[in-house]
């Protein structure tokens, strides 16, 4: 049985494009059939996060109007054979795909695939509702911050409004040592305020930055992040795992050089 | 922490969800903190017409109503109006809720 799951936030810059990235990339890691889609249509980034950004010849509009077929719009992943990704149309707007078309063009993929990821653009316009529009569940995330907060809670009135099947939260960009001292709200507070299931939680890291700047999600590597995002894709799959304790995974040398800071 | 010792400043993140608390009320109910204040009083003023209130115990909140179970989906008004007995003490909380 395949899935089809939306990543949404409603603001802009919280880590969409990147949590699709790691998501799907953990999920064939996993051993699934996964494509990955860039539903952000005249600002496509997707491409680039997964290195994939000098292999486009078609993209998501060509295949909705017909200007070539599925198979040669997919672009198979550099070190995953069983990831793909349907890239979006960098020179077109959000009204060049009608929802109707785009829930059509996720279902034709189920045949093919055991998990469609639709990376959704930021808003709640257009561009939002066609991405929603075929998807059987939603990962909505959000960063520990008033602004996010506010839009996340908003974007899940919307698709509880739109009978969305199942809602999970993803907490992106956390700093334990902020919320330690008390400047960032935690993990916890985020859940209180929006009742909502949360599938993950992942931490600030640098290696987030250096891993797209070389074009190659870091699910299943070494950093915290990259743990993060392979819980959240077997999460995904229905495996149960616990929310990770950073501190404990912390090193010896970092507790206690931000002992001697807080000293 | 605070800069001058024995003043202690709140903490950022404390700040923030209460921010935010009172930023998602006003964005459910399209009405801002304020009004809701006043709306408090009304209801205030009408239960104690029938009965003795303890009136600074009372809390009325706009919620999600994921977090507390009622037929319908959507933001809910709940009230805790705790009642007093002749002496003025509070004895009971009745809560009531409203779509």
């Amino acid at each position: 049985m395949s899935e089809v799951i939306v990543i949404t936030s409603g603001k802009g810059g919280v880590g969409k494009t990147t949590t699709s990235a790691n998501v799907g990339t953990g999920l064939a890691i996993l051993g699934k059939r996964v494509v990955l889609i860039d539903t952000d249509i005249g600002l496509r980034n997707l491409d680039v996060v997964m290195g994939l950004e000098n292999r486009i010849v078609y993209n998501l509009v060509d295949v909705v109007e017909g200007n070539c077929r599925m198979k040669q719009a997919l672009i198979r992943d550099k070190r995953y054979p069983n990831l793909y990704l349907l890239p979006s149309a960098q020179t077109r707007d959000k009204s060049a795909v009608t929802p109707e078309q785009m829930a059509k063009l996720a279902d034709d993929l189920r045949e093919d695939f055991d998990y469609i990821l639709l990376d959704c653009p930021a808003g709640i316009e257009q561009g939002f509702w066609n991405a929603v529009s075929g998807a059987d569940r939603a990962l909505v995330v959000t960063t520990p911050e008033v602004s996010a907060i506010r839009d996340a809670d908003r974007i899940i009135g919307l698709l509880e409004a739109a009978q969305m099947r199942d809602i999970d939260l993803i907490v992106n960009r956390i700093r334990m040592d902020m919320v330690r001292r008390g400047d960032m709200m935690s993990v916890d507070d985020v859940i209180d305020i929006l009742a909502v299931n949360i599938i993950g939680a992942v931490p600030d890291d640098e290696s987030i930055v250096i891993s797209t700047n070389q074009g190659e999600p870091l699910v299943g590597m070494g950093s915290l992040a990259g743990q993060a995002y392979m819980n959240i894709s077997r999460r995904v799959m229905g495996e149960n795992i616990p929310l990770m304790e950073w501190d404990h995974s912390k090193s010896f040398l970092a507790r206690l050089s931000s002992l001697l800071r807080h000293a | 922490m605070s800069i001058w010792p024995g003043i202690p400043k709140q903490a950022s993140g404390a700040i923030a969800r209460k921010r935010l608390k009172l930023l998602l009320v006003a964005d459910k109910t399209d009405c801002s903190p304020e009004i809701l204040e006043k709306m408090k009083d009304d209801i205030v003023h009408v239960i104690s017409n029938y009965i003795e209130i303890d009136k600074d115990g009372i809390e009325i909140q706009v919620v999600q109503s994921r977090s507390i179970p009622t037929p319908k989906r959507g933001p809910v008004i709940r009230a805790n109006i705790p009642l007093c007995r002749g002496s003025g003490q509070p004895v009971y909380t009745v809560p009531t809720k409203r779509t």
